[in-house]
């Protein structure tokens, strides 16, 4: 349907829309965040949740503490090789449908650790990242971004067509290898490296 | 506060045959520190934590260090017969120390207001020899500290009441914090 016409019927006192979009906007205004956080990002979690940030103006305030009630996992600080598999497994035990936020440098890449003997150079090496949101750590407001960024993100997505999410594709995986300790390193398959994508965001 | 001299003969007049080698330090932090024999060193903390004008009741830091082989270059004067005539003569000779690994021990004296005092222990070599004797009897604030050097030096302590990795995980093979430990592979390397 027209943008305008849509705007032009709304006016009149006619709201007019389509499933997809209504089925869409009820899911991006309702992200529910794991409680959960791995460092000093984790912060900043909390202040972008907290009252002068306020995350509940997007919708975003429920922090779960169960992943079975969680569809947003913020991977919030540095992830060690040592809490790798727990953060996947996390993953794993959240339902459909369900995002990813890499949040800070460590999240992303590794950051400054990235040379460690301990540190996980970026949690995209075993999950699939939605949104990445640089700094070190970040500020609220960029969390906020990174929040907006992803509801925008659920609001683009087609519930038909081959282009359909993730949870709606029943060959489409829903779990992740979780990556098991060796002798010297975290074995087990990992996600290959991420296509280029145009940034949809700027 | 005793002198690192005063605490040797204490030591020595109490445990006699007990080596104790003051090990300076040069660095503008000058805190010198007691090398302890391996053979003895927990006969020795129990005097330093038990005796009554030291009273080493506190060790507040345990550490590792390891100290890799290295070649020292020194020139040494050399007599040399030169045509006939007898020529003093410097000749740069190469010499190489055994590398080993070593715990850092700081002690205070809570009951007496004193420290810090540094002990040090070293093992043999840094592959096969690696056993110290374990101070978590005497100081039980030893026992993670010294979980921390095995995992992450491979040092044996014998006598420690639970010696396990405490950082890495179970099966992990290698001690990180070893000057020649690579990371494995290049497996995370990403472009």
């Amino acid at each position: 349907m027209k943008q305008e016409l849509q705007n032009k019927l709304s006016r009149q006192g006619v709201l007019l829309t389509s499933v997809e979009e209504l089925y869409n906007w009820g899911r991006k205004n309702s992200l529910w965040p794991l409680q959960f956080g791995l460092a000093c990002c984790a912060i900043e979690m909390i202040a972008a949740s907290m009252a002068r940030f306020d995350m509940a103006r997007f919708g975003a305030e429920v922090f779960r503490p169960s992943p079975r009630q969680a569809d947003l996992l913020i991977v919030s600080g540095t992830v060690t090789k040592k809490m790798a598999p727990q953060v996947v497994r996390l993953y794993n035990q959240m339902p459909e449908p369900k995002y990813v936020i890499a949040m800070g440098a460590c999240a992303i890449c590794g950051g400054p650790f990235r040379d460690g003997y301990n540190v996980l150079r970026g949690i995209d090496l075993y999950l699939p990242v939605d949104i990445y949101i640089p700094g070190c750590p970040p500020r609220p407001e960029a969390l906020l971004d990174g929040l907006i960024a992803l509801q925008k993100k659920i609001a683009a997505q087609s519930l038909t067509g081959p282009g359909r999410p993730r949870h709606l594709r029943a060959d489409a995986p829903g779990e992740y290898p979780v990556p098991q300790f060796g002798a010297h390193d975290l074995v087990g398959p990992r996600l290959p490296a991420a296509p280029e994508t145009p940034d949809a965001h700027s | 506060m005793h002198t690192l001299e005063e605490i040797i003969a204490r030591v020595a007049a109490a445990l006699p045959g007990a080596r104790l080698e003051i090990v300076p330090n040069n660095s503008p932090a000058r805190q010198p520190s007691l090398l302890l024999e391996p053979g003895r060193a927990v006969e020795i903390a129990t005097f330093l934590r038990d005796d009554p004008q030291l009273r080493f009741d506190y060790a507040s830091n345990v550490t590792g260090v390891d100290w890799p082989e290295k070649t020292v270059r020194e020139k040494v004067k050399v007599k040399k017969i030169v045509g006939g005539m007898e020529q003093e003569a410097e000749e740069l000779v190469e010499r190489k120390t055994p590398g080993f690994l070593e715990a850092v021990y700081h002690l205070y004296s809570m009951a007496l207001g004193q420290g810090p005092l540094i002990l040090r222990l070293r093992t043999a070599d840094r592959s096969g020899q690696v056993a110290l004797p374990s101070l978590t009897p005497v100081w039980r604030s030893c026992e993670f500290q010294e979980r921390e050097i095995f995992d992450l030096f491979g040092v044996q302590f014998q006598g420690h009441p639970d010696l396990r990795r405490i950082l890495m995980w179970d099966n992990f093979a290698d001690h990180p914090m070893r000057k020649d430990y690579a990371p494995a592979g290049d497996q995370e390397a990403q472009p």
